[in-house]
């Protein structure tokens, strides 16, 4: 049977189908609402908002998150701002500017009727959390501040010092403990979502594990919504959090929801670089230090000088010297791959030579020290503390980084995947950014889809859903209960001779040489054929500890691996089909001469949306064509 | 670097702990303190022993996961510091380490060095919000905010639930938690309508939780790694002080429904 992918765009002007699309969709009356129970898995500002907003509408909700408490879900951690399309500095900014600009930074690779949308509901994000308490910078006046981001000739983006994630997502989490104070969302903590249950096509429930007692507990529902994030740890290295896992999305594509463009990820060029085997994570170092900091290698291959005793004509300002227009504010693209490229000729610095210089001597000689403290303070504070070294008398070091996945599950305009019932929201649907996301854009993502888009589109389709009454006695929730703890006995009873976390190295390696910043054809299908065999040797030879009934990490971790495994497979088989450089996917074999990311709209102005067919065959692709009426195909340049 | 651990092992919440003592040869003094565990760990699991469970998460110290009583200090020696920023060149070749999970009443110990703070999310539940549901909100900027006052009410929001300010505190009070949220609140112009009603509540809350009493020790604002001041507890300690002589929100006269 053919998958139907139907992304139910409605007809009509661009900035006019989502108002008609409001009005169109079918209501459930308030009445009825409380006889509705919808999942909610993950906990993020895409969680959190829509399970808060489900509650405060009446819906029964649950809620599920894997750590502690909702407010640890890895939206914290974002630094930098949230961008809105208020105009407030009056600086030409509106809808339409950020709708450009968010379709042509994601390289023309999205979808312009959900771009839109999100530029319009941006406004009311800004509203929502202020009303909320969340506290954004002001100037004196008392009005709020902006700056600017990558991407953007306007000042759009709002900000909470350096913590506008960790500001937003508590603004989420303490509309969500409201409503759980009031019994309307019961939240389950320290509990992972293993399954999706799909009842005749139709989404109705989970399976889960209680991370504390082991236990596993079946969960049915009317509708059922994944905010669980990104996929970037499937190369063991990479910014998001040590939690941060595939597996909720993973389960859903094994049950039928289609996987949108798995191979699009953003690596972002600035991040403090590994120091050793024993790292376990990679920290950013904010974009906006490139503002006053000077990017440069040695000339000389494997000059082991300390940076001071490296003389001026005997360095490379490489960014500089390539982009000489936007030198070393190029975007994230372009400057990740060109940190790689220097370091594969050898020029590249610190352990292993996987580092360049980020000078700020110049900008310390220009402006005075205190100036760059009061500007940087804080980062430079995090960088000595991480690295033990003085970044105002000896250049940082920095490296790119995995940093955020743009794929994800594929949805249709009411983000609803292509099993009826299952929305996916967030870092985890293949999202609004194309093949790269701009900065600030991420929680403005999150946000939309939470409080003001899902909102409605669930009504509508449980409004014209007609559900059998479900319940967890339901065989369907005892097969999958069955298969969970199969696969736990066979972890368990492995008892093999390395550790989950030697197999998730091995198999982040292995991703980031061949599926990382530049991609080729033989590199790709070296990986199709050495991730299987590393994935029969993990599951021959993986040694997890403890049993089932108690909190295991172990255990935990070994089930998340093993879905990074088969999603690493598919992202290598997606950058394989996709013979084209777009954002930040950049196969080698195509390029213009000077080396730059080169397109080809005519066969590729499409989603990638995989089907899977089952244990030991070839998933199938199809082709969302992308159309674009509103905004002008070219080829982006920053010489 | 060889350093020598004494690490509490309990298998469960009901179980009795212990120290158990581990060698931790060739460490890395790069590696952040959780890497120096997470190696102890891989080479106990390959020893064929139980792996030391302990909460983590985003490594940037910003989720709050973390928290470690190292030598008897929450977050350990470096001020203004998470243990997963904690990096091991702060310590010496050869050092004897003990570590430990939160230790308070409202904190139970689930197992090894993971404990459960579940009772800051209900402290946060019983009022630590703006009653303010979906839609409606006015334009951003109709309300202004003097500068002074969003950056108080950012410093007390830095907070990131950690709980080693109640591990720190000799009573095991949650006051500067529950004081942190108060604050933030209560400097701004939207925290207003609520703000004698939410420190009842979250002040009676924090009781119910089992926390101990404030008694002005000074220990939580030394271990909190955002630095949050403890002048936030006199912030709540006035605000439940008006609270009580205006006899409960909820029986003042005007005071609506919130």
């Amino acid at each position: 049977m053919m998958m139907e992918l139907n992304a139910r765009i409605p007809a009509g002007p661009v900035e006019k189908i989502w108002d008609e699309h409001r009005f169109q969709m079918k209501l459930v009356n308030p009445a009825n609402k409380r006889r509705y129970t919808v999942i909610v898995v993950g906990s993020g500002l895409a969680g959190a908002s829509a399970a808060a907003t489900l509650a405060e509408l009446g819906y029964q909700v649950k809620c599920f998150c894997f750590q502690d408490s909702p407010r640890r879900a890895h939206s914290i951690a974002a630094q930098g701002g949230i961008n809105a399309a208020k105009n407030y500095q009056n600086d030409g900014d509106s809808v339409r500017r950020l709708f450009y600009d968010t379709v042509k930074g994601g390289d023309f690779r999205a979808r312009e009727a959900n771009v839109y949308r999100l530029a319009q509901v941006s406004v009311n994000i800004i509203d929502q959390c202020v009303a909320q308490g969340v506290p954004f910078a002001r100037e004196y006046g008392g009005l709020l501040a902006n700056r600017s981001f990558g991407g953007a000739q306007v000042s759009r983006t709002f900000y909470a010092r350096g913590q506008t994630g960790q500001q937003l997502l508590l603004g989420a989490y303490q509309a969500l403990e409201r409503q759980i104070g009031l019994g309307a969302v019961q939240m389950y903590a320290r509990t992972e979502m293993l399954d999706l249950v799909v009842i005749d096509g139709v989404a109705r429930g989970i399976v889960t594990r209680d991370l504390i007692s082991g236990k596993i507990e079946s969960h049915a529902a009317d509708a059922v919504v994944l905010g669980t994030g990104g996929y970037g740890n499937v190369f063991y290295l990479s910014t998001n959090a040590k939690g941060s896992n595939a597996t909720a999305i993973w389960r859903a594509y094994k049950k039928g929801a289609a996987f949108g463009n798995p191979c699009f990820t953003q690596i972002h060029p600035t991040c403090i670089p590994q120091s050793g085997d024993h790292q376990s994570k990679l920290t950013l170092m904010s974009e906006s230090l490139r503002n006053d900091g000077r990017v440069w290698v040695p000339k000389a291959k494997g000059d082991a000088r300390a940076p001071a005793e490296v003389p001026e004509a005997e360095r490379d300002y490489y960014l500089e010297r390539k982009y000489p227009s936007y030198g070393n504010l190029s975007p994230r693209d372009i400057a990740s791959r060109a940190a790689k490229e220097v370091c594969d000729e050898g020029r590249g610095v610190g352990p292993g030579g996987l580092g360049v210089y980020l000078d700020f001597a110049d900008a310390i000689k220009r402006l005075g020290r205190d100036a760059i403290e009061e500007r940087y303070g804080n980062l430079f504070e995090m960088y000595e503390r991480i690295t033990g070294e003085d970044p105002y008398t000896r250049p940082m070091r920095i490296y790119p980084a995995v940093h955020y996945t743009m794929g994800g599950l594929w949805v249709d305009y009411n983000l609803m995947s292509t099993v009826p019932g299952l929305h996916v929201i967030g870092e985890a649907n293949f999202s609004d950014h194309g093949a790269n996301r701009l900065g600030a854009s991420a929680l403005m993502q999150g946000l939309a889809d939470g409080y003001f888009i899902l909102p409605y589109t669930i009504g509508n389709y449980i409004a014209g859903a007609k559900l059998a009454k479900v319940d967890t006695s339901h065989a369907a929730f005892r097969e999958a209960e069955a298969a969970i703890a199969a696969r736990t006995r066979r972890f368990l009873e492995t008892k093999g001779t390395k550790t989950v976390d030697h197999f998730h190295r091995a198999l982040g390696k292995l991703m980031w040489e061949y599926c990382g910043m530049a991609r080729t054809e033989a590199g790709l299908k070296t990986a199709l054929e050495k991730i299987p065999v590393l994935r029969e040797e993990f599951w021959r030879d993986v040694n997890v500890p403890g049993s089932d009934a108690e909190l295991n990490q172990a255990l935990e971790k070994a089930g998340r691996v093993a879905d990074f495994f088969e999603l690493a497979e598919l992202m290598c088989r997606d950058a394989l089909q996709r013979r084209e450089s777009c954002g930040g996917h950049f196969r080698v074999e195509s390029q213009t001469p000077d080396g730059e990311a080169l397109r080809d709209d005519v066969n590729f102005a499409f989603v990638a949306a995989w089907e899977y067919l089952g244990e030991g065959k070839a998933p199938v692709m199809h082709k969302e064509p992308l159309q674009f009426e509103n905004v002008h195909l070219a080829q982006r340049s920053y010489k | 670097m060889n350093l020598t651990l004494h690490v509490w092992r309990q298998s469960g919440p009901k179980e009795k702990g212990r120290f158990v003592t581990y060698e931790a040869r060739d460490i890395s003094p790069d590696s952040s303190f959780l890497e120096m565990i997470d190696v102890v760990n891989e080479r106990l699991t390959l020893a064929g022993q139980a792996p030391i469970a302990f909460d983590h998460d985003c490594r940037e110290g910003i989720c709050g996961s973390c928290s470690m009583m190292i030598d008897g200090v929450a977050h350990g020696p470096q001020h203004g510091t998470a243990t997963c920023q904690l990096h091991m060149r702060k310590f010496r070749d050869g050092d004897v380490i003990r570590v430990e999970p939160w230790r308070a009443r409202a904190f139970p110990v689930l197992k090894d060095l993971c404990v459960d703070r579940g009772a800051f999310d209900r402290i946060i539940a019983a009022g630590g919000f703006v009653t303010a549901s979906t839609g409606g909100a006015q334009d951003a900027n109709a309300t202004l905010v003097p500068k002074v006052a969003a950056d108080a009410a950012m410093d007390a929001a830095a907070c990131i639930g950690c709980g080693a300010c109640v591990a720190a505190c000799p009573n095991g009070s949650a006051s500067l938690f529950t004081a942190a949220k108060i604050a933030h609140l209560g400097a701004l112009p939207q925290g207003q309508p609520e703000r004698y009603r939410r420190v009842e509540s979250m002040v009676a809350q924090m009781d119910r939780e089992g926390f101990g009493g404030c008694t002005l020790h000074g220990e939580c604002q030394e271990a909190c790694p955002k630095e949050i001041s403890m002048d936030v507890i006199t912030k709540m300690n006035r605000d439940y002080l008006v609270a009580q002589f205006q006899g409960g929100e909820s029986r003042r006269a005007g005071g609506g429904t919130g």
